[in-house]
C-alpha cells in the first residue's frame, strides 16, 4: 500500500496522467514498470529485495504449517457449527432456501447493474473484474465443500447455488435492457422484503415452527447482528445527527446525552449492562431474549458513532445549499430531503462504511456475554477433548472468515461511492 | 407461547404476593410450594447455567448438543424434573455474570465448575444454594516426567511457569512458602502463553487446577512424557448451585444429584436400570431398592418430584461413574484419575446421605 502508481499498461481506461518516461521500446511494458517501482535506484532495490525475502519466507512458513502440520479435521467436524451454531437439523431447509433465494437476487442484481450504468458512463456488460469474479465463484465452489469434507449431496448444492447465482448474472446482464422498466425497479425493492422475509424464515412464525434466538450460531448470527445493527442504526444515525443540529433545545440535549453517552462508555460495558440490568429491571421472563437485547445494544452504540458521521457531513454541506433550497420555496423537510442529505450522506459514506466494519467485528465481544457467536462457537469447538491445542487452525479459520465479510463490505461500499461520485469523470 | 395479554401474566405473581403471607402451613408429605419448580414445569424446559467453553465440562459437541459433566447434571435435574434429559435450555455464562444470571431468575441453576465457597454460599455474600460437589478438584502441577522430580521439593530452584493474577499464583506463593522451597516464578497473561513456555522448556512445572493440567495434557505432541505431581495445593470443590429463597427447588436439585451418587454405590447403571426396577417390583424383600427406585413410599412426592424420578434420572444420563468417566475419566481423552472423586467407599469424597 505504497505510492504505488498505476504502470502505463492500466492507463487504458484512465485519464491522462503526467508524463512519466516512457518505457524503453524493446522491453515489455510490465517490465519496465516494475523495474521503476522496485528497483529505480540502489536503496529501493535493496529495500525491494528485503521485504520480498521476507514475504517469501513468511508465506513458505504459512503454507508448509497449513498443508503438513496444521491438523483441519476440527474444521472439517464442525462446519455446521461454525456455520449455523445449533440451529435444529430439520429446520435447516428454511436457510438453503434463504441461501438460494440471495445467490438468486444477487445474481439479478449483479446482471442489472451492469446492463444499467449511470446514464452519464458507459459499461461493459462484462467487465475484467466481473470475469474475474466469476472465476473466483466456480473455483470455489468446486474446491471449499471438497475441502471441507462436506458430504457429496451438500456439495451438489452449493454447485448448484452457484451456478445459480452465475447464471441469473449471465441472464440478467444479457436481457436486463429488453426487461419492462417497472419490473426491474421492483429489483431494489425487493431487498428489504427478502430480508424481512429471511428473519421470518430463521425465526420462526407465519405457520412456520420457531426456532429460538438462543439456537441461531455461528455466521448465521454474527451476520445476522451485523446487518440488523448496520441496518437499524443507520436511520437512528440521521435521526440524531439532524437532532443534534436541531434549534429546538430538548431535541438537540437529548441528542447529545444520546450520543455522549453511548461514546463514553466501551461497548462490552454496555453489552453486560444490557445483559444483567434488564434481568432485575424486568420480573423473569419478561425480558427480551438475550440474542435480541445484544442486538438491540449494538444498534444503539453505532447509532451513536454513525450520528458523528453524518454530522460530518452535515457539516461539509456548505450551509448556502439549504439557504438556496429554502429560498427556491421547499419546506424545511423538503430541503433536507432532497437537497442537505442526499450531499452529507455521500460525504458520510466512508466513515459510515468503516463504522459497519468495526461493528462487525464488534460482535465477537458477543462471545464474551456468552452468546454463541463465530468467536463464541470457535471457543466452544476448541474446549471439546477431542479438538484440544488445535487453536491455530480454528482462529485462522475465523479470520480468514472475518477479511472475507469486510472485504465484502469494503468493496461494495466502494462501488457505491463510485456510482454516486458526481465529479468522477466517465470512463 | 402464543400471546395473551401480558398484564394476564401478573396475576399469579400478585396472587403469590398476597398469599405467600397465609401459606407454608401445609406440612410435611402434602403438596410441595415451590414457585421455581412450577415455573420449570410450566415452561417445561430447565434453564441451566453452564461455562461452554471448558473441556471435559460443558462444550459444544460438532451436531450441536452440549457435553460435558457440567450439562450431565443438568440433564440430570432435567430427567428427575421433567422426565426428558432433552428439556434443558443451556445458557454460557462467564464467570462475572453466572451469580447475576441465577439472582435474576434468569437460570433455574448453575453447574458451570463453580468452586463453593464461603462468601458464595452465604446470605451476605452471593446468597446462593449449593448442592452436593460433583467434582473435586484442587490446583496441581505438572512436570515432564524426564525432569525426574517426584515431589514439590525436587523443584527447589527451579522456575515455574504459572498464570499471572489469578488465585493459582498466590496459592503457589503461599503453598512454597509453607514449605519453605525456593522458585522462580515465571508469569504469563494468558493460558495459551503459560503452555507454549512450559512446552518450550522454559520452566520444569506448570501449575493450574488439576483437571485443566489434565486437559491441557491431552493436547500436548506426546502426552506421556508429562506427569501430575501428587501434591494438591487448593480445595476446589466444583458444585451446581441454585438460588437461596426457594429451599424446596434446592432439595429436589439436591436429592436429583445425590441419587447419581447413591446408583453408583447401589450397582445400578444406564444399562440395567430397567433390570432393577423390574427386580425391586418383583421381590418385596429389596426394601431399600424400593424406596430408591420409587417402587413403593413417597420421596418423589416429598421432594416435589415424580415418584420414579431416580429410575428416570439413571436411564438418561447413567449413575455418577459413568458420567465421569464418559467425560472426563477414561473415557475420554482427558484421562483423569479418579482420586478424590471416587466413592466414599473406596476411599474418595462421593457420598450421599441414606434415601431414607
Amino acid at each position: 500500500m505504497t505510492s504505488i502508481q498505476p504502470g502505463p499498461e492500466s492507463g487504458t481506461n484512465q485519464p491522462l496522467r503526467p508524463a512519466r518516461p516512457a518505457p524503453e521500446s524493446v522491453q515489455p511494458s510490465w517490465a519496465g514498470a516494475l523495474r521503476q517501482e522496485l528497483f529505480a535506484s540502489r536503496t529501493d532495490g535493496l529495500v525491494s529485495v528485503l521485504l520480498i525475502l521476507v514475504i517469501l519466507a513468511a508465506a513458505l512458513g504459512l503454507l508448509r504449517w497449513a498443508l503438513a502440520q496444521a491438523q483441519w479435521a476440527v474444521i472439517q467436524a464442525n462446519t455446521s457449527l461454525f456455520a449455523i451454531g445449533r440451529y435444529p437439523i430439520q429446520q435447516q431447509w428454511r436457510l438453503w432456501l434463504l441461501v438460494v433465494l440471495v445467490a438468486g437476487l444477487s445474481g439479478v442484481s449483479w446482471g442489472l447493474l451492469r446492463a444499467f450504468p449511470r446514464a452519464d458512463r458507459s459499461g461493459e456488460i462484462w467487465p475484467f473484474n466481473d470475469r474475474l469474479a466469476v472465476v473466483l465463484l466456480g473455483f470455489l465452489a468446486a474446491w471449499l465443500p471438497a475441502a471441507l469434507a462436506l458430504g457429496l449431496p451438500l456439495q451438489l448444492r452449493w454447485w448448484v447455488i452457484t451456478a445459480l447465482l452465475v447464471t441469473m448474472r449471465c441472464l440478467a446482464g444479457s436481457w436486463g435492457r429488453s426487461l419492462p422498466s417497472r419490473l426491474v425497479r421492483l429489483v431494489p425493492l425487493s431487498w428489504p422484503l427478502l430480508y424481512l422475509f429471511g428473519m421470518v424464515l430463521i425465526a420462526g412464525g407465519l405457520g412456520i415452527p420457531r426456532v429460538p434466538p438462543s439456537e441461531w450460531g455461528g455466521l448465521l448470527l454474527t451476520l445476522l447482528m451485523a446487518s440488523f445493527a448496520i441496518l437499524l442504526s443507520f436511520p437512528i444515525g440521521v435521526v440524531v445527527a439532524l437532532g443534534r443540529r436541531s434549534s429546538l433545545p430538548l431535541l438537540r440535549w437529548s441528542s447529545v446525552l444520546y450520543i455522549e453517552f453511548i461514546r463514553g462508555a466501551p461497548l462490552i460495558t454496555l453489552l453486560f449492562l444490557g445483559q444483567n440490568i434488564l434481568g432485575y429491571m424486568l420480573p423473569g421472563g419478561w425480558a427480551p431474549d438475550r440474542v435480541w437485547r445484544a442486538a438491540w445494544v449494538l444498534t444503539l452504540f453505532c447509532g451513536a458513532y454513525l450520528a458523528e458521521a453524518v454530522r460530518a457531513g452535515l457539516t461539509a454541506v456548505p450551509p448556502g445549499q439549504l439557504e438556496a433550497a429554502r429560498s427556491l420555496g421547499l419546506s424545511m423537510p423538503l430541503a433536507l430531503q432532497r437537497v442537505v442529505l442526499p450531499q452529507a450522506l455521500r460525504i458520510a459514506l466512508p466513515a459510515a462504511v468503516g463504522q459497519f466494519i468495526s461493528l462487525l467485528q464488534d460482535t465477537t465481544l458477543l462471545s464474551l456475554i456468552g452468546l454463541l457467536d463465530l468467536l463464541g462457537t470457535a471457543r466452544t469447538v476448541m474446549a471439546n477433548p477431542e479438538f484440544l491445542g488445535k487453536n491455530a487452525e480454528v482462529y485462522l479459520t475465523l479470520a480468514v472468515l472475518f477479511w472475507c465479510c469486510c472485504a465484502a463490505l469494503g468493496l461494495g461500499s466502494r462501488a457505491l461511492e463510485r456510482r454516486l461520485d458526481p465529479t468522477h469523470s466517465p470512463v | 407461547m402464543q400471546p395473551s395479554p401480558r398484564w394476564l401474566l401478573t396475576l399469579p405473581l400478585l396472587l403469590a404476593f398476597t398469599l405467600s403471607g397465609c401459606a407454608d402451613e401445609s406440612g410435611s408429605g402434602g403438596g410441595v410450594q415451590s414457585i421455581k419448580l412450577s415455573t420449570i414445569r410450566g415452561r417445561d424446559k430447565l434453564v441451566c447455567g453452564v461455562d461452554g467453553k471448558l473441556p471435559g465440562f460443558s462444550f459444544l459437541g460438532p451436531d450441536g448438543t452440549y457435553s460435558g459433566l457440567d450439562a450431565d447434571t443438568c440433564r440430570a435435574v432435567a430427567a428427575a424434573v421433567l422426565g426428558d434429559p432433552a428439556k434443558v435450555e443451556y445458557r454460557d455464562l462467564n464467570s462475572s455474570e453466572r451469580f447475576a444470571a441465577l439472582a435474576s431468575g434468569e437460570v433455574d441453576m448453575l453447574a458451570r465448575n463453580t468452586t463453593m465457597t464461603l462468601s458464595r454460599d452465604s446470605a451476605g455474600g452471593n446468597g446462593i444454594s449449593f448442592g452436593p460437589t460433583t467434582f473435586y478438584d484442587g490446583q496441581g502441577v505438572m512436570v515432564p516426567v524426564a525432569s525426574g522430580a517426584q515431589t514439590l521439593k525436587d523443584l527447589d530452584g527451579k522456575p515455574i511457569c504459572v498464570e499471572s493474577g489469578t488465585t493459582t499464583e498466590l496459592n503457589l506463593a503461599d503453598r512454597m512458602r509453607e514449605q519453605g522451597i525456593a522458585y522462580t516464578p515465571l508469569k504469563f497473561q494468558t493460558g495459551d502463553q503459560t503452555y507454549a513456555a512450559y512446552l518450550g522448556g522454559r520452566c520444569v512445572a506448570v501449575t493450574s487446577d488439576r483437571s485443566q493440567l489434565a486437559a491441557k495434557r491431552s493436547s500436548f505432541p506426546k502426552p506421556d512424557e508429562h506427569i501430575l505431581l501428587p501434591e494438591v495445593m487448593s480445595k476446589e470443590p466444583l458444585t451446581p448451585a441454585s438460588v437461596n429463597g426457594d429451599p424446596a427447588w434446592a432439595d429436589a436439585m439436591r436429592w436429583a444429584v445425590f441419587a447419581l451418587f447413591q446408583a453408583e454405590e447401589l450397582g445400578i447403571t444406564k444399562a440395567n436400570v430397567a433390570a432393577k426396577v423390574a427386580e425391586a417390583k418383583a421381590n418385596k424383600n429389596l426394601a431399600d431398592l424400593r424406596r430408591f427406585l420409587g417402587v413403593e413410599g413417597d420421596f418423589g412426592k416429598q421432594l416435589g418430584l415424580p415418584a420414579d424420578f431416580v429410575p428416570k434420572t439413571i436411564a438418561a444420563v447413567g449413575n455418577y461413574g459413568e458420567i465421569f468417566e464418559r467425560n472426563v475419566g477414561s473415557g475420554s481423552p482427558l484421562k483423569l484419575e479418579r482420586a478424590e472423586n471416587r466413592l466414599w467407599n473406596q476411599g474418595g469424597l462421593i457420598y450421599s446421605p441414606p434415601f431414607r
